[in-house]
């Protein structure tokens, strides 16, 4: 029989909140947690607004040397672990380790503390032969980011297949996907898969400022993410974390664990166009959204929401629409879209597991988050993007989509437990 | 599982650019290890480096990519153009969506990212380039192969430090399994500058010593680290009837795969690599007897080449199966070995020779371990291809000739 592959557990580090719970509270709100940046001295930076979260490794249970060795991705994608195999009810123990694995995604990695390292051993950037006997020595761990798999790997005792997927904003949809691959082709029966990023810091402002892909909205910083406004000007960058318990479904039913929703689809393509520029046709990422539809045995009319990767940017959303038109055609008029990024930001590689999270939670409650600061629609973005505040609907299947740099397209499928025909 | 072809090479080495000559050293012991040329070594303890030489990879590239990308990025696209070109593929032949890319790397364009980090934090934020978004992360050549080659397949990146390389390998052929024709896939790999460079001292594997000959000596009684080198290889893999339809010329079949994480630190359970072995094996359907030659990991420390020749003796017995280690001549090409090894060992299928480790005169008695330190001809079907990943990432892969 055909294998597949459900969703057990889900953790969350998300702006407004730490945990499900309160991350749920936040979507479905409709409130944002955009804010002037308070982690680091944004006052050079064009854009100086984000979404960050108040999260305290101390206060998390971190020790003293997890906090000195791990960077703030790696703490956020640790804590996220600990909710979502809490919540999947799993105990390592009684697991077979080589039948776990773990797959975690990010686009930028330790970013955060090798700027910090870096600072210190050019001594505030004035030499180029970097004084090397001033780094830390878990140096390695931020140079090569698959620390952030062994670390969550270690923490849950996997010892099957682990790695990270990386594939800037579209890795946390690859990552769950490349995990979910894992469980199909039988290399793993349970993997702990999802995606962290922390990436709120001078460097990663100062290369969105270069290409103005960030807003410069900051008087309002509240409202300043407004996917598929006319009064858009560049996406918020944001933070987090979103880590789930994945298993073969017949493993989680013989345990008794509740299932919170299927994988049922995944589809990805390249655009092969350009390095940070979308075709406005959005075709690559229409023939990924068909080949997840193909593979869940979904039609476009099945569709009941879709999460969209809604940037707030002048192209992705333009772009993404006419996808979404590409690829379910008089459907897309019918089908609710929203993006979540308009209340906790784009976490670059974190925020495609988050919008995961929304849509595994959108289908358990019933409840379509909406789409805040959505006040004056775009005319050339004309579709229903539940503006405003969150709606009641019956979910049964679902879609959420990324787009990244590098042209990465990514579609994946989600189903209510038991809604799965293919 | 279905074994798939490897049908295009595209070679870049320390001791060799290209296929032919990379070969041909390969084959004479020609090491590609030196003194560091790259910046001025002399305030570090480590000043040898494997360095691609005999290669502008920017004269070969349009002069609009040039501004964009790293070094690393420039060899990326070098070698998978050489990979297309062997496999005689043209991507404009096949359907849109036939082909995809699928990389590794261990650190993103990092010598470019140093000089973003010091224009910012020297002259301020308005001298960040506006390359940097996309020069610097992970996916970037991965995104720039597709881009230069038109390639609109499925596209991924792997990072799993050493075992990252082998790893894509089994990405791409898992997306051949859903249905694309041909993938692009394996690593070049390795950055070059004071600040990776700070990176890698600061994991403690690399070598201190001064002579290019006495410093990476895997599984010698004096193995006291490695020496770090940029390199690589990308293949093209491809359905196995795909490539017989379309007359490809098959440099071999990856038959098996295996990946095992070590436990955790303490933990007092066995580590990962012989299980990733087996697997690879058991995939392949093959017995320990039927594999002919192991390129090995060598990692070079006393520490891991006894785990390295622990895991082989468990699965092949004592001396019971020939290891070699030509990355002795390059370096450690962090996820760039593995395909890089792939690549070798299929040529060595195909002229029936093993390649030698070189400068290891005499590997530890207590291994038990038979190393091939000149080279070997004999009677050669199969090979097996191991490395490793700092954490504890083990990869297999098990390569039938054509």
């Amino acid at each position: 029989m055909r294998r597949r592959v459900v969703v057990t557990g889900l953790g969350l580090v998300a702006p407004g909140g730490i945990g499900a719970k309160a991350f749920w509270e936040l979507v479905s709100s409709g409130r944002t947690a955009t804010r002037a940046i308070s982690l680091c001295d944004a006052s050079p930076f064009r854009s100086r607004v984000a979404a960050e979260c108040d999260f305290d490794p101390v206060l998390h249970g971190f020790t003293p040397q997890e906090v000195r060795r791990m960077d703030r991705a790696t703490q956020f994608a640790a804590a996220a672990t600990d909710e979502a195999v809490a919540e999947a009810g799993l105990r390592f123990e009684d697991l077979d380790p080589h039948r776990t694995g773990v797959t975690v995604g990010s686009a930028v990695g330790c970013t955060t503390s090798l700027e910090r390292e870096y600072a210190t051993v050019s001594n505030g950037g004035r030499a180029w032969l970097v004084d090397h006997t001033y780094a830390v020595p878990h140096l390695y761990g931020h140079f090569v980011p698959s620390s952030m798999a062994a670390e969550v790997a270690w923490r849950v005792g996997a010892e099957g297949p682990v790695g990270v997927v990386s594939t800037g904003c579209t890795s946390g949809l690859d990552a769950v996907a490349h995990a979910r691959e894992l469980i199909l082709e039988g290399s793993a029966d349970i993997m702990v898969a999802g995606a962290t990023d922390a990436p709120i810091s001078p460097i990663t402002l100062a290369c969105f400022d270069a290409i103005k892909a960030t807003t410069p909205r900051n008087d309002d910083p509240e409202h300043a993410s407004r996917p598929f406004d006319a009064t858009r000007n560049g996406f918020v960058l944001g933070e987090g974390a979103a880590m789930f318990v994945l298993e073969e479904h017949g493993h989680a039913v013989r345990r008794g664990a509740r299932v919170l929703a299927e994988l049922s689809g995944f589809a990805s393509r390249c655009n092969a166009f350009h390095m940070t520029g979308l075709r406005p046709d959005g075709r690559e990422m229409a023939e990924a959204i068909r080949g997840a539809l193909t593979e869940a045995g979904a039609r476009p009319d099945d569709i009941d929401y879709v999460n969209a990767h809604g940037s707030g940017t002048k192209q992705n959303d333009r772009h993404e629409t006419a996808a979404f038109k590409a690829a379910l055609g008089e459907s897309a008029y019918r089908t609710p879209v929203s993006s979540i990024k308009s209340m906790v930001g784009h976490s670059l590689g974190a925020i495609g597991a988050i919008e995961i999270a929304a849509c595994v939670l959108a289908l358990r409650h019933g409840v379509i988050p909406p789409t805040a600061n959505l006040h004056e629609p775009d005319p050339e973005c004309d579709l229903d993007y539940v503006p405003l505040t969150s709606r009641r609907a019956d979910l049964a299947t679902v879609l959420t989509v990324g787009s990244g740099f590098g042209g990465f397209q990514s579609a994946m499928v989600l189903s209510r437990p038991g809604e799965h025909a293919a | 599982m279905t074994a798939v072809a490897v049908t295009g090479m595209g070679i870049l080495a320390p001791n060799g650019a290209g296929t032919p000559a990379y070969w041909a050293a390969t084959l004479s012991g020609r090491s590609g290890l030196g003194g560091l040329t790259r910046f001025d070594p002399s305030p570090y303890p480590v000043r040898l480096a494997g360095e691609i030489q005999d290669l502008d990879a920017a004269a070969l590239l349009p002069s609009r990519l040039r501004a964009q990308t790293d070094e690393l990025t420039r060899l990326s696209l070098v070698a998978a153009e050489w990979a297309l070109a062997d496999a005689g593929l043209d991507p404009a032949d096949l359907p849109e969506y036939a082909v995809g890319v699928v990389t590794a790397n261990t650190a993103g364009g990092f010598e470019f990212g140093q000089r973003e980090l010091e224009n910012l934090w020297s002259k301020g934020s308005g001298y960040v380039s506006a390359y940097q978004s996309f020069a610097w992360f992970y996916a970037v050549n991965t995104g720039q192969i597709s881009i230069r080659h038109g390639l609109r397949g499925p596209g991924s990146v792997v990072v799993t430090d050493g075992a990252g390389g082998l790893d894509a390998l089994a990405a791409a052929r898992r997306l051949l399994r859903r249905g694309a024709q041909a993938m692009v896939t394996g690593a070049v790999d390795g950055s070059l500058c004071p600040w990776s460079w700070t990176a890698l001292l600061a994991e403690g594997r690399l070598s201190t010593r001064e002579d290019p000959d006495d410093a990476y000596l895997p599984f010698d009684s004096r193995a006291d680290g490695h020496v770090a080198g940029e390199g690589g290889a990308l293949l093209v893999v491809e359905d196995t009837e795909a490539a017989r339809a379309r007359g490809a010329r098959t440099h071999g079949l990856i038959e098996g795969y295996g990946t095992a994480f070590d436990p955790a630190p303490g933990s007092g359970r066995a580590p990962g690599l012989r299980r990733a072995v087996t697997q690879a094996l058991d995939e392949a359907g093959w017995r320990p007897s039927d594999v002919d030659v192991v390129f090995a990991d060598a990692a070079g420390t006393p520490q891991l080449d006894r785990q390295e020749a622990a895991a082989l003796a468990a699965v092949f017995g004592p001396g019971g199966v020939p290891v070699t280690a030509p990355k002795t001549m390059t370096g450690r090409l962090a996820a760039g070995s593995g395909p890089l090894d792939v690549a070798t060992a299929l040529l060595a299928l195909r002229d029936q020779v093993i390649p030698p480790t070189v400068n290891v005169s005499c590997p530890k008695e207590e291994y038990c371990i038979d190393l091939v330190t000149t080279v070997r001809r004999t009677r050669l079907r199969r090979a097996l291809v191991l490395a490793r990943g700092h954490g504890g990432f083990n990869s297999a892969v098990a390569l039938s000739g054509p």
